[in-house]
């Protein structure tokens, strides 16, 4: 028996025109945590899909050698009955259905005459939450409970299918630091249990925590496979680029004037339960050619907060006041806030950003048709001269306007919403965690983006989970804890440790 | 017009990746006008199996007049559709109004163009009251227009009072059945529906001349010349058979003319005004229209005062041309609608459709109606058989949609 629980050889998977996976080869030892890194389309999911069956064996060159043992799976039902789950990035679990049920789906607890025995089922996910460290009882609907508790269910129901190699797929995406941790932790828990994972990611910190060894491929080819011992942030991401990136974050000298935008006891209640407070009594302000950043846990009421400034689309009972070059505005309905020059980019783009059925040409006018307005017709042929300079300028990846913003990928998304509202012409842009989900490469592009509108002169305000980042670009940061603002540090004052601080400080009672 | 070529001056290409391209043109311009490709094939067969009638004069005139009214229905249903609803009442609605107008031009004697005025003003009433509950209460369209459906069918008996109202004005009827003809006296071959159709054929290759030039100036890639003309080509032959075909008959149909003008305006608003471009983008994704500053509850409530509108024009040409407001009147027109609309490529969770898609799945489901008539085929087998195109087409669509996903 050797040491590999898993080894893929010489894999080579094609579509049609494109070469997806050229000769990777993976071995994954027994009982480790193997990372496996890359950009967005580098090829990282589609190894996995060949590994758990969702492209049959047939449809790759290569072996895969699972347990000393050839293996040619034919779908994924195959590969779970072998004992490989794969947990994807978007979770799969039934919103109305309890936690119970979610773990036994499509493997329910049967007693007499075949039919579902709840007792059994229930105390069977009992103990499986218990070994995940997740205090939920087994009947809570999975609506009810938050993301990070129901990736933990996600992990529950792989091991109610005797997990042997657990393949997770950017698990902490859309979790925050304390989620993340604890999942970090579980995985390691499970390690001593002798559960081998491959864990996706692009987040390099949590990958140095937990990895034993990382594969990083980059446009289909492993690249290489480092050793824990070795693996330094820089040599991964040297990797993952194909060349140096000297500073993770473009120079930025900031020319600040005059105060564009203040915010003053702006307050909101959550829409539903009014008499829960979500934003309170947040002040703030936004100069010309700053770039400031808003540091607050998941919940803290950050994306919160700008919403309900950005036309009131979220929450109710919203009171304060908000100034624009000195002068009073209102930002009652989100085109009233854009007509006073306030755009805002949400976090969960595929949702709230883009119109994924359309191409990119009438996205990036999406917000600004009346500009293009002449004579009551919308003038076809200036929409596409406008999207194709974006196209250009923004370095969107596409052979021209008319590709569909599903297509692409999560950072030319991101460039295709960040052109609509830089098309719109506004003097503030609020960006809600405008990295998330997009390679390193891309990200840099980004924050090149945000520094060149900085420097025009225009205010920004980047709401991010990532404190690198924030600590990266901002030129002045406020924490947000509990929906107040805590603190406010110009970047020469500002740590993670002092920011850590403040985004958990809590209300006095 | 020296720059009518195929591309811009930088085209260096060489000569078969050229004519690679141009043909990858072609099949997806034909694989985007599937549907007109389909009716075409439609009436090539029906035309074989009724040995020609099909493509008579008379029955070509009578195509148009007898699915005018669904016509006009699919071109609202399908902005509907677009926008992420559905209309279930229209039937209803155009029986109420149908109703109403036999109230006003038979029972009160109103002069027939105020009947017609008071009737697409009730139809827009009609629109405002669904039109509220679901834009501004928020409750679905289906819930909102399955409660219209019977509510309308039910005005509609209140209104009749157990009997049909018959003998309308004759103005009135020629919105269901009058030619233009009867205006200028009868000729062999009507002179004014050829003058007609050569217009409409001058405007037309304007129209695509000046799209196509326009684009290249701002050095949008166009289709090949070659392929531009044998289109230009194809579809003057088109209109040229069928406006040869009115003309041989009685002239050119009213219902003709009004649906005409509805394509035309609704054509435009839909591809080139900043409300129908919101339709699209509300359709596609409401939350991110909400965000980028669309009033979409203002878009939602406009589109049912339309549909109600256009619905009550529906109920008018539909009482003109059998001259009689009946309680049956208006039964499973929204069915057809909106079978037009998803026949002619609307997608069931909004945001893709197109109006002349819409015209295009109406004559298709005319033709089959027309064509199944005239081989004597019973209703009973009529209904089966549309049914099953329907299933079809949207099959037809989802598989395409699947294969140019790459999934």
């Amino acid at each position: 028996m050797t040491t590999n629980i898993l080894e893929m050889r010489s894999i080579t998977k094609t579509f049609p025109g494109v070469k997806a996976l050229s000769t990777v080869t993976l071995d994954v030892a027994r009982g480790e945590v193997h990372a496996i890194c890359g950009e967005n389309g580098a090829g990282k999911s589609t190894l996995m899909k060949v590994l758990s069956g969702v492209y049959p064996h047939g449809t790759y060159d290569g072996d895969i050698v699972f347990e000393d043992e050839v293996v040619q799976f034919k779908d994924i039902r195959d590969s779970e009955a072998k004992g490989i789950v794969i947990i994807h990035q978007e979770l799969a679990l039934s919103p109305y259905l309890s936690i119970a049920e979610n773990i036994f789906l499509n493997n329910e607890q049967k007693g007499a005459l075949g039919l579902i025995d709840w007792d059994k089922t229930n105390h069977e996910a009992a103990t499986l939450l218990a070994r995940v460290g997740l205090r939920e009882n087994p009947t809570t609907r999975i609506m009810d409970i938050g993301v990070g508790k129901q990736q933990l269910v996600e992990i529950a129901k792989a091991l109610s299918k005797r997990v042997k190699l657990l393949i997770l797929d950017e698990p902490t995406a859309a979790l925050n630091d304390e989620d993340s941790d604890h999942l970090l932790d579980l995985i390691l828990h499970l390690k001593g249990q002798g559960i081998t994972s491959i864990i996706i990611s692009h987040k390099l910190n949590e990958i140095k925590k937990v990895s034993d060894a990382v594969t990083i491929i980059r446009d289909g080819k492993a690249i290489e496979t480092i050793a824990k011992t070795d693996v330094t942030e820089e040599r991964i991401i040297k990797d993952m680029v194909g060349r140096d990136l000297e500073h993770r974050y473009p120079d930025h000298t900031p020319h600040i004037g005059e105060e564009i935008l203040r915010v003053e006891d702006w307050t909101a209640y959550h829409p539903q339960d009014t008499s829960r407070l979500v934003v309170d009594a947040v002040n703030l302000n936004v100069r010309a050619g700053e770039i400031v950043g808003i540091a607050g846990l998941m919940g803290a009421g950050r994306t919160e907060f700008a919403m309900s400034l950005f036309g009131q689309s979220y929450g109710s009972k919203i009171t304060g006041r908000v100034f624009k070059h000195g002068k009073e505005i209102k930002t009652r309905t989100v085109s009233e806030a854009i007509d006073n020059g306030i755009a805002y980019a949400t976090e969960d783009r595929k949702t709230y950003g883009l119109n994924l059925i359309e191409d990119i040409k009438r996205n990036i006018s999406m917000a600004s048709l009346k500009k293009l307005e002449k004579a009551g017709l919308v003038n076809d042929n200036e929409e596409y001269r406008v999207a194709n300079e974006y196209r250009t300028s923004m370095n969107i990846k596409a052979p021209n306007v008319l590709v569909k913003t599903g297509k692409l990928s999560g950072g030319n998304q991101q460039k295709v919403v960040l052109s609509k509202w830089i098309y719109s012409d506004p003097d503030v842009l609020i960006l809600d965690e405008p990295t998330r989900g997009i390679d390193v490469g891309a990200k840099y592009e980004i924050y090149t983006i945000i520094n060149k509108l900085a420097a025009q002169g225009k205010g920004v305000i980047v709401i991010s989970s990532e404190l690198p980042e924030l600590l990266g670009i901002s030129d002045r940061i406020y924490t947000i804890s509990e929906g107040r603002i805590t603190g406010e540090f110009p970047i020469k004052e500002a740590t993670p440790e002092t920011l850590i601080k403040h985004m958990t400080m809590e209300k006095a009672r | 017009m020296s720059d009518l070529d195929t591309k811009p001056a930088a085209d260096t290409k060489p000569a078969v990746a050229r004519a690679a391209s141009r043909l990858t043109h072609v099949i997806a311009d034909l694989g985007k006008n599937g549907i007109f490709i389909a009716l075409i094939l439609v009436v090539l067969l029906f035309a074989f199996l009724t040995d020609g009638i099909l493509l008579r004069p008379q029955n070509i005139s009578n195509l148009i007049v007898q699915n005018g009214y669904i016509l006009v229905l699919a071109v609202g249903m399908v902005m509907v559709i677009i926008a992420g609803h559905i209309d279930l009442s229209v039937g209803s609605v155009a029986a109420f109004v149908g109703a109403c107008s036999g109230v006003f031009a038979v029972h009160w004697g109103l002069p027939w163009w105020l009947s017609i005025i008071l009737s697409l003003g009730i139809g827009a009433l009609v629109g405002v009251w669904q039109g509220f509950w679901i834009a501004y209460v928020g409750i679905p369209a289906f819930i909102v227009t399955l409660a219209g459906m019977l509510i309308f069918r039910g005005l509609a008996l209140v209104v009749l009072g157990n009997s049909n109202i018959g003998s309308f004005p004759s103005e009135y009827r020629a919105l269901g059945n009058g030619f233009l003809t009867d205006l200028f006296g009868e000729y062999e071959l009507d002179p004014l529906t050829l003058g007609i159709a050569a217009l409409a054929i001058l405007a037309l290759i304007t129209q695509q001349v000046r799209t196509r030039i326009g684009r290249q100036k701002y050095s949008q890639e166009v289709e090949p010349l070659a392929w531009f003309i044998v289109k230009l080509a194809l579809i003057t032959l088109a209109i040229g058979f069928f406006a040869y075909a009115l003309a041989a008959y009685k002239g050119v149909p009213v219902t003709l003319i009004v649906l005409a003008v509805l394509v035309m305006v609704y054509g435009t608003v839909m591809t080139r005004t900043v409300f129908g471009r919101h339709i699209y983008a509300i359709g596609g994704n409401r939350h991110a229209a909400e965000l980028s500053g669309i009033k979409t509850r203002k878009v939602d409530f406009y589109l049912f005062v339309n549909m109600g509108t256009l619905a009550a024009l529906a109920g008018l040409i539909f009482t003109a041309r059998l001259n009689l407001a009946g309680p049956k009147a208006g039964d499973g027109f929204e069915l057809e609608a909106i079978s037009a609309a998803f026949i002619g490529g609307a997608a069931v969770t909004g945001g893709v459709g197109t109006i002349g898609g819409a015209i295009i799945g109406g004559l298709i489901i005319g033709v089959l109606n027309n064509g199944m008539s005239i081989l004597g085929i019973g209703i009973e087998w009529q209904q089966a058989v549309k049914g099953l195109v329907l299933l079809l087409a949207v099959a037809f669509d989802v598989y395409n949609k699947r294969r140019a996903g790459g999934h």
